[in-house]
């Protein structure tokens, strides 16, 4: 009885609410969607089917305006778009994941909308991007910070290790308590990546330095990021390198306390990915951002959309920028750094460049302590 | 009016109220409220694509549902389902990937396991409640964390400090090509079976069973139900873990269905924490949760399309979803308004 009318309840809310909405309904978006499936005839690739070459990407759960690498390769895509007069929406455009599974869906939908190049963000989109790459194998996309082997997929990766390398220099040259400090997101592949170089560059200048690291597990808790800068600057640490998006706004907010409080401390931090001068902002005046490691995701994405709309897409390439590349490199740090340091800079960055020095890009587990 | 028309007046009103204040909030921030809601019945129902990921959403969501409501029903609150969850898709994974066996014994296995993981990650709480008289609130609640960094720590064991576990073999796989051609290649698999069953288990065994009887009795009031001569300590024991079974599967569900392996998570998946809306929403009955899972998935789901289709900002789509789960949650408020106007006309 009850049951009986639980069920009916929930058929009529489920009508209603069909009705109210089929009401507002036009199915202009469906058909456009059904003729997308239909692949062109004659032209094998799409990059030919519409009038204009379009592009669009799916960010990973860090979200838009991670200030990290997913609003960097928005950048690069919005940019893209600039130069080649496509306005948002029909010629370029984002869509925002909140978790994992929502990548199938938001690489479809994008699918769907007949963009030409479409462009993963993260590594933990490779097996969900490799999934839709094999079922739509005359589309191309793109996979950022992942490898990825299929005959359609240009994968994009970065040696973080290189650029770290040169942050690890740059703390080792600027710390005065001979004491610098790692936090780091989750313990992973990429992550590594930059701990080792960070570890290799500062070592390479000082032997004897001590390097304290964390690992939060996250890269969107701010307060964890907090919590280990917190420590790290207690304990005599003077310079911190992040690799912990949206954790590493934490890391800021620490150190800019920490100014404020003492205008004579001498405390940075070194961002990542993007340049983090404006997080470091303690007034017009200070400025605790001693430089960032930028990985230039913006450069690649643009890079690869000019490829593809030349019609050379390297698809089933990897492709690895690197400091030669000018993949990676150092943000301007707008004279934080002095001349005698950055001379050191240059001569690393050089030797690494042409392969002098070979980084390494993975740190033993003792070392994560 | 009539009870019944009550009853199902209020969700209706509800949901209708809640799309309102949505459109009110889109229309204020600029954007088209039509073509927004368009978005999200085309996202919700649009194509067969759409259709079976909408399905896949509620799918988990059911099952959370239901361990929730389970421990409602027998005086419990299970808080600590997003940890079950989290734990049952692990052992769903690592059976899925470690054994090689025959579909008919190896899904099952691995559905079994999940079930047996989630259930004794909730027995946890419920022996130390029945023995200690610890609050389940607050042991759940540590056990969800102590669920996360456990199982990326398992996970970057079992990969050898990767971030992902191996693929699991198709025998333990819940998904098929059948579903696939059918849905587009949407993520639709056969869970959805399971969570039905389940729906139906837990409607069995507390309708239908002695044991569900006691169960029930010890959830109104343990010292009557003391008086009566059952145990309450191993009641409430039993009712934990069933709890965490259902919580088990749906974790399952992730592991076998939609990924078909698990990666390290820097969040909770929040699958389990929606469970608790979507139990209080069915009014802890099975069919009632079938109802809250359809359409907390539904607007999970479809709301993806909103940014996608009409441009709505995530944040915004966010805020109505929200508001509309709101207006659902507080059905209570509009069965007051109506009855007051019943009795109103009643006085006339």
């Amino acid at each position: 009885m009850m049951n009986k009318r639980k069920f009916g309840l929930a058929l009529t809310s489920v009508l209603a609410a069909g009705a109210l909405l089929g009401a507002c309904g036009t199915n202009d978006k469906e058909e456009k969607g059904k003729d997308k499936d239909e692949p062109a005839k004659g032209a094998e690739t799409t990059e030919n089917g519409g009038d204009q070459f379009t592009l669009a990407m799916v960010t990973d759960v860090g979200g838009i305006d991670d200030k990290s690498f997913n609003q960097s390769a928005w950048e690069g895509v919005q940019a893209f778009g600039k130069d080649n007069g496509l306005s948002k929406g029909e010629g370029f455009d984002y869509l925002q994941s909140k978790s994992e599974a929502d990548f199938d869906t938001n690489l479809n939908n994008l699918l769907r909308r007949d963009f030409d190049l479409i462009f993963g963000v993260g590594y933990i989109m490779a097996d969900a991007l490799g999934e839709v790459a094999e079922q739509n194998p005359n589309r191309n996309f793109v996979m950022i910070d992942s490898e990825l082997d299929a005959p359609n997929v240009a994968a994009v990766l970065f040696k973080e290790q290189e650029g770290s390398f040169l942050a690890g220099v740059a703390a080792a040259k600027m710390t005065k308590t001979n004491k610098i400090g790692f936090v780091g997101g989750m313990d992973i592949p990429v992550i590594n990546r930059f701990h080792a170089g960070f570890i290799a560059g500062a070592k390479a200048v000082n032997p004897d330095i001590e390097i304290q690291v964390n690992y939060t597990g996250a890269f969107d808790k701010a307060d964890l990021g907090k919590l280990a800068a917190n420590n790290m600057y207690s304990s005599g640490v003077d310079i911190i390198f992040h690799a912990a998006g949206g954790t590493g706004n934490g890391v800021f907010s620490e150190a800019k306390e920490r100014k404020k409080k003492d205008a004579d401390a001498n405390i940075w931090v070194i961002g990542v990915d993007a340049d983090q001068y404006d997080e470091g902002k303690v007034d017009d005046e200070t400025n605790i951002t001693l430089t960032s490691m930028l990985k230039g995701v913006d450069k690649a994405v643009i890079d690869l959309a000019t490829k593809a709309k030349e019609g050379n897409f390297p698809g089933g390439e990897e492709l690895v920028y690197g400091l030669k590349e000018e993949g990676v490199k150092l943000a301007d740090s707008r004279g934080a750094i002095p001349e005698d340091v950055q001379k050191v800079i240059d001569e690393y960055t050089e030797k690494i460049a042409n392969g002098e020095i070979e980084v390494p890009d993975n740190v033993s587990d003792k070392d994560k302590k | 009016m009539s009870n019944r028309v009550v009853n199902i007046l209020v969700p209706i009103i509800s949901i209708i109220l809640g799309l309102i204040v949505g459109a009110i909030i889109m229309y204020a921030s600029g954007y088209d409220p039509i073509a927004g809601y368009q978005a999200l019945w085309q996202g919700i129902f649009g194509d067969m694509y759409s259709i079976g990921n909408t399905l896949r959403q509620i799918t988990p969501y059911i099952l959370a549902g239901l361990a929730v409501a389970f421990a409602f029903r027998t005086g419990l609150f299970n808080i600590g389902v997003e940890g079950q969850l989290i734990v049952g898709w692990f052992a769903a994974v690592w059976v899925g990937y470690t054994f090689e066996l025959p579909a008919i014994i190896h899904l099952p296995l691995a559905l079994l396991a999940a079930a047996v993981a989630g259930g004794f990650w909730a027995f946890i709480a419920g022996f130390l409640k029945a023995k200690l008289q610890v609050h389940e609130v607050i042991v759940t609640i540590m056990l969800n964390y102590t669920a996360l960094y456990a199982v990326n720590g398992l996970i970057k064991y079992v990969s050898d400090g990767g971030y992902k576990t191996p693929t699991i073999h198709e025998t333990a796989s819940l998904r098929s090509d059948f579903l696939k051609d059918l849905t587009d290649f949407s993520t639709f698999h056969y869970g959805l079976i399971v969570a039905l069953l389940m729906a139906f288990v837990m409607w069995f065994l507390l309708e239908k069973t002695t044991r569900g009887y006691e169960l029930k009795a010890v959830g109104f009031n343990q010292h009557a139900a003391e008086y009566a001569g059952m145990s309450v300590k191993k009641n409430i024991i039993l009712a934990m873990t069933i709890s965490g079974m259902f919580a088990g599967l749906a974790g399952a569900m992730e592991g076998l269905g939609t990924f078909g392996k698990m990666s390290m998570m820097n969040a909770f998946t929040g699958v389990g924490f929606d469970g608790i809306a979507v139990a209080l929403l069915g009014a802890n009955t099975p069919l009632g949760v079938l109802f809250g899972a359809s359409l907390f998935g539904s607007l999970k789901y479809g709301a993806l399309n909103m940014p996608n289709a009409a441009g709505v900002p995530e944040e915004i789509v966010s805020i109505i979803i929200a508001v509309i789960v709101l207006f659902v949650a507080s059905g209570y408020v509009i069965r007051l308004g109506l009855q007051k106007l019943a009795k109103k006309k009643e006085a006339k």
